[in-house]
């Protein structure tokens, strides 16, 4: 039995990480406790640097990297937030630096709890970004995460969601492969890049003028399009070692669905139980669940929604002036299908609110709707909108 | 074809000399060495620097024992056209001329 930060932690000592630079921050700091009770232990030799903030700690990772070592952190919420600029330094300098994420709300108000707005604000970041269903799924998709990084014809850093609490804090069963397994399927990291080397001088993190920053740019992007095909490669390796299956999008009951919900993490497992309860209702619904989130997986949803009636985003996170940043995505990837779905964005699960069966009764009663007229485009669930609109409403 | 490495790394050591960044200027410091009286003020305030000491002889000079002093010498490949070395020239010796590129 694992919580989610055990599992990340038990990632990283599987993946034997030379270097663990950490700030800690609430969900995840199970993460860094757990890393240097392993290294006092003498289950893991690695380097455990604590930093004066996560900023620091971001750029600790680059430089340890940098030297070739294997390098993973964990952070959550204002922790990434204020890593914002160094992440775009770590995808631009193609370091393969794995991070385990607790997604957290974002302040203000403060609040500790679950939703993704914390991960959605760095998808621009240039680095992969993984969700977990379970903590089984927070465990693999960070050993996998290693593999994909350092691949040379990827080198970027990933990050690995797991939802605050739901996940990070409760205990789940996770199989924790054996060591000699991991060492077979990862195996030591050999950077393939340029390395700090007293001997082979190089200049790192060098000015990159308007002659040249463009293709640098153009590079990373073909480096995000090889990283969808070696993230099949690597999925697929690891269900044939493993047994569990993984792939960039799961899609669940959707031979003959007419309405499909779209998740990330573990509001998953509550959609899908919802949906199985509805099914015996007779109602036709089918769940797609997005794991691999950059580089998004458009084409597989492009076929997976082919024919389908009614999208339902359900969106743990909000971009003000627009609506969820998933339902963008997902209405960007249906451009240029023959017959488009609706598609409806959903607001719900902020700041830790329970994502429960009332919350996707509302949500299917309102895609039913739109089956057959039209509804809002973004709405807001489990909302006390009266409280608000007396408030804000001039 | 520009050679594009991976992480924007620069293999060589030692090549920042090949950016020339004379090509940023905009006005061109020219010295006077009739009016230059060689008191090396630019020589050293010149940030970058790009201003060199030479040997004086073959050059003009307002008075003829000058002659036996250093000249400073702008190296115009590097010379960014800050225009401080005019600005602290105490003869005014100092053109600061637009460039026509």
């Amino acid at each position: 039995m694992l919580r989610g930060n055990e599992s990340v932690a038990y990632a990283f000592k599987l993946a034997r990480i030379d270097v663990f630079p950490m700030f800690p921050i609430t969900p995840s700091t199970l993460v860094p406790e757990r890393i240097s009770k392993f290294i006092a232990d003498g289950e893991l030799d690695a380097e455990f640097i604590p930093l004066e903030s996560e900023h620091s700690a971001i750029s600790a990772a680059i430089g340890a990297s940098l030297k070739g070592a294997r390098v993973g952190t964990a952070t959550a919420s204002q922790g990434l937030a204020l890593m914002h600029e160094i992440l775009f330094i770590a995808s631009g300098m193609r370091l393969p630096i794995v991070m385990g994420i607790g997604n957290r709300a974002l302040s203000a108000p403060i609040n500790i709890w679950c939703d993704h707005q914390d991960t959605m604000a760095e998808r621009d970041a240039g680095w992969l970004q993984f969700y977990a269903e379970s903590n089984q799924e927070g465990l693999d998709l960070i050993l996998m995460a290693f593999k994909i990084s350092e691949d040379k014809r990827v080198l970027l850093p990933s990050m690995v969601g797991l939802d605050a609490f739901v996940l990070t804090h409760t205990m789940e069963p996770v199989d924790v492969p054996e060591q000699e397994e991991i060492d077979e399927f990862i195996g030591k990291k050999k950077p393939e890049y340029l390395t700090l080397d007293a001997n082979n001088p190089a200049t790192f993190g060098a000015f990159g003028s308007p002659s040249h920053y463009m293709e640098f740019k153009y590079a990373q992007y073909l480096a995000m399009k090889n990283a969808s095909v070696v993230i099949d490669e690597v999925f697929s390796e690891f269900t044939s070692k493993f047994g569990r299956k993984y792939s960039k999008i799961n899609e669940e009951m959707m031979d003959d669905a007419d309405i499909v919900f779209i998740t990330l993490g573990s509001c998953t497992g509550t959609a899908r139980e919802f949906i199985k309860m509805k099914r015996k209702e007779g109602k036709k619904i089918g769940l797609l669940k997005i794991t691999v989130f950059r580089p998004f997986p458009k084409e597989e949803i492009r076929k997976a929604l082919k024919g389908k009636k009614v999208v339902a985003v359900i969106d743990r996170n909000i971009s003000f002036g627009f609506g969820g940043a998933v339902y963008g995505e997902v209405a960007a990837a249906m451009n240029g299908m023959d017959e488009s779905p609706k598609i409806v964005d959903f607001i719900v699960g902020l700041g830790g609110r329970d994502i429960t069966f009332n919350t996707f009764e509302e949500v299917l009663s309102i895609a039913e709707k739109a089956m057959n007229e039209e509804v809002d485009e973004i709405n807001w669930i489990d909302v006390d909108k009266e409280a608000v609109e007396k408030e804000e409403i001039i | 074809m520009k050679e594009i490495t991976r992480g924007a790394v620069v293999k060589d050591a030692g090549n920042s000399v090949v950016n020339k960044t004379g090509s940023w200027r905009t006005f061109k410091p020219i010295i006077n060495y009739e009016k230059c009286i060689r008191c090396m003020i630019c020589w050293i305030y010149c940030p970058e620097p790009s201003i060199y000491k030479e040997d004086g002889k073959d050059y003009d000079a307002p008075k003829e024992p000058i002659k036996k002093l250093p000249v400073p010498v702008i190296d115009y490949d590097y010379c960014k056209g800050c225009g401080i070395c005019v600005n602290e020239c105490p003869v005014k010796a100092i053109d600061f001329v637009k460039e026509v590129k």
